[in-house]
């Protein structure tokens, strides 16, 4: 469990995180969502405390990282910028966190095994290619077997072999009643794994919501029904939540509000007949477009507010 | 001390198993550098050169010695009083840039690759990262200093017996001041360390050690000289060499006010890199 309490970064004048408040929560795999330069990876770090926030708080199981007295069986974190020493074996380099906590060889041995790393574990990681590094972060980041495991851009650089063992990774580690916090800029990768979002823009929460919802909201499930009358079928399915629009003379009807379902069954009792009844499922991709959009509108119209 | 209480809500995660027996202490933070320390392939190789300078300059300088003595030509004014002692730390100087400058690797090389940010997720609380760094590698530059300014001293000597020069472990002040040398070095490694957490970068650590122990002393000589007489017995390269001199005279400190001298520059150095490593994010 991860809690942001209006959480805030300033660099100078450059507000990188700006007050931000969410929670992450066990047992879900959970994506961090936004462009570039969003605010993300800070938010990141000050989570496991490597920067301190200029104001605002943001908690780990109830406490600041560095107040427990385990913090790597409390988050396990993969940060984007490269986090190891090119001189250490990757062998070395887990062994020298594993000492801090008394973690076992034997558990330092599982993580190699576990992330496809046995065959050039005892190589200096120098020499690692970016996918072999990324899995060294992955291994050292559930090192401590963490109730939270915190990935920023984990897929970054991966083969597509890569990108499937990620996938199921954050499942399998959801499923087992961890809190899995990823980041991305790529809302098609996360369409695939999480199951709630924290969209992001600008240092701000854009969107705190389900996968599902997001859809919904951004005009998702609408439904292309065409008809002989469409007038008859308008007045038929008219009711509270439902939306119909249309152009005259066309027979073309969007409905949104009525599943497809619902609209074939109530043109049947009425004898209406029907050409096309096509339900439209916005992309996530294109719900995550719409969202950034509008807070580049918001920006602009407060932008010409202020000057009038 | 506290008690640390488990307020994890219940059921949180109930899959998971609690082990108890994982937490960080400083026991462990020391073993982590330790580890950290000696697998790196640079620990070695420095650590190496550090004992070579000292073994073969003071070799090297006994052995000059002994020809100028035996070829009966006049004696160098710089080897006039020279003891195989004295000749035997000839390589300090050299040693002191090798320890020192690895000193330095070990904290700042954290920083250039990035380590830092795995080594602080893991001890958050930072402070104990730096205490047992310093710790762990001012005992190991103590070890080697000493270990081979020992050495150096029994080549020497060796060299030089039977001449005016030659000295054995039973004179007075030899061993102590070998295992000053060592001390001396240790406390260099410690200002490495803390120069390299404060200033995290490579060049501009090994730049501030440098010339600290190198430069400044030269630069002494552009004070008036009453400034420049109250002020060199205090540097930490005067401090220092005061720590192993096995003749004090009226410009220099006794050995033991040089180590509380140069124990006071060592706790400002490690002070600085305290306050930057919890102020500054990483």
């Amino acid at each position: 469990m991860i809690e942001a309490r209006q959480l805030t970064k300033r660099y100078g004048d450059k507000v990188a995180v700006d007050g931000v408040d969410f929670t992450v929560r066990p047992g879900a795999v959970t994506g961090f969502l936004g462009p570039n330069g969003a605010g993300k990876s800070t938010t990141m770090r000050m989570i496991i405390g490597l920067d301190a926030p200029t104001a605002g708080t943001v908690t780990v199981n109830g406490r600041r990282y560095a107040q427990h007295s385990a913090p790597l069986r409390e988050v396990g974190a993969l940060l984007e910028a490269r986090s190891i020493h090119p001189g250490r074996s990757a062998f070395d380099h887990l062994m020298a966190l594993a000492y801090t906590h008394g973690i076992s060889r034997a558990r330092v041995s599982e993580v190699i095994e576990m992330t496809g790393l046995q065959s050039v574990a005892r190589k200096r990681a120098g020499a690692f290619s970016l996918g072999m590094g990324q899995r060294l972060g992955i291994a050292a980041a559930v090192l401590g077997d963490p109730q939270t495991v915190m990935l920023d851009e984990p897929v970054n650089g991966l083969d597509p072999e890569g990108v499937l063992w990620i996938r199921n990774l954050l499942t399998g580690l959801a499923a087992e009643g961890r809190t899995v916090f990823v980041s991305s800029h790529l809302m098609s990768e996360m369409a695939l794994v999480a199951d709630h979002l924290i969209i992001v823009g600008r240092g701000r929460v854009l969107a705190d919501t389900t996968v599902r919802d997001l859809v919904l909201q951004a005009g998702g499930d609408t439904v292309v029904v065409a008809t002989d009358d469409p007038a008859e079928l308008r007045r038929v399915l008219v009711g509270p939540g439902v939306e119909i629009t249309g152009h005259p003379g066309s027979e073309q009807l969007t409905v949104t509000g009525l599943p497809a379902r619902e609209i074939g069954r109530k043109a049947a009792e009425h004898g209406l007949v029907l050409f096309e009844l096509t339900a439209k499922t916005v992309s996530l991709e294109e719900a995550f477009m719409e969202l950034t959009k509008e807070s580049v509108e918001y920006h602009a119209a407060s932008t010409t507010g202020r000057a009038a | 001390m506290t008690i640390v209480a488990d307020t994890r809500p219940a059921g949180a995660a109930p899959s998971l198993p609690t082990d108890t027996h994982l937490k960080v202490t400083p026991r462990r933070v020391l073993r982590s550098e330790w580890a950290k320390l000696w697998s790196l392939r640079s620990t070695w190789i420095t650590l190496g050169l550090g004992l070579l300078f000292l073994l073969a300059f003071g070799t090297i300088a006994a052995l000059r010695y002994k020809s100028m003595l035996n070829s009966g030509q006049r004696m160098d004014p710089d080897f006039a009083d020279a003891t195989s002692y004295s000749l035997a730390l000839f390589g300090v100087p050299f040693s002191l840039i090798a320890l020192g400058v690895l000193g330095v690797l070990t904290a700042s090389g954290e920083y250039t690759s990035g380590m830092i940010r795995s080594t602080l997720a893991a001890v958050p609380r930072r402070l104990p990262v730096l205490w047992s760094k310093a710790a762990v590698y001012g005992v190991i530059a103590f070890v080697t200093g000493a270990v081979g300014a020992l050495a150096g001293f029994l080549l020497s000597s060796g060299v030089l017996s039977g001449t005016a020069a030659g000295m054995s472990l039973s004179d007075g002040g030899v061993v102590r001041g070998l295992l000053g040398a060592g001390l001396y070095l240790g406390l260099v490694g410690v200002i490495g360390v803390a120069l390299g957490t404060l200033l995290r970068s490579t060049a501009g650590g090994i730049s501030a050690l440098v010339g600290t122990f190198l430069l400044v002393p030269g630069l002494m000589s552009l004070l008036p000289k009453s400034w420049r007489d109250d002020l060199t017995p205090y540097l930490p390269s005067n401090a220092g060499e005061s720590i192993f001199a096995l003749h004090h005279s009226t410009g220099t400190l006794s050995a033991g006010a040089g180590l509380l001298v140069l124990l006071g520059w060592t706790a400002l150095a490690l002070g600085g890199a305290a306050y930057r490593l919890m102020r500054s994010d990483a």
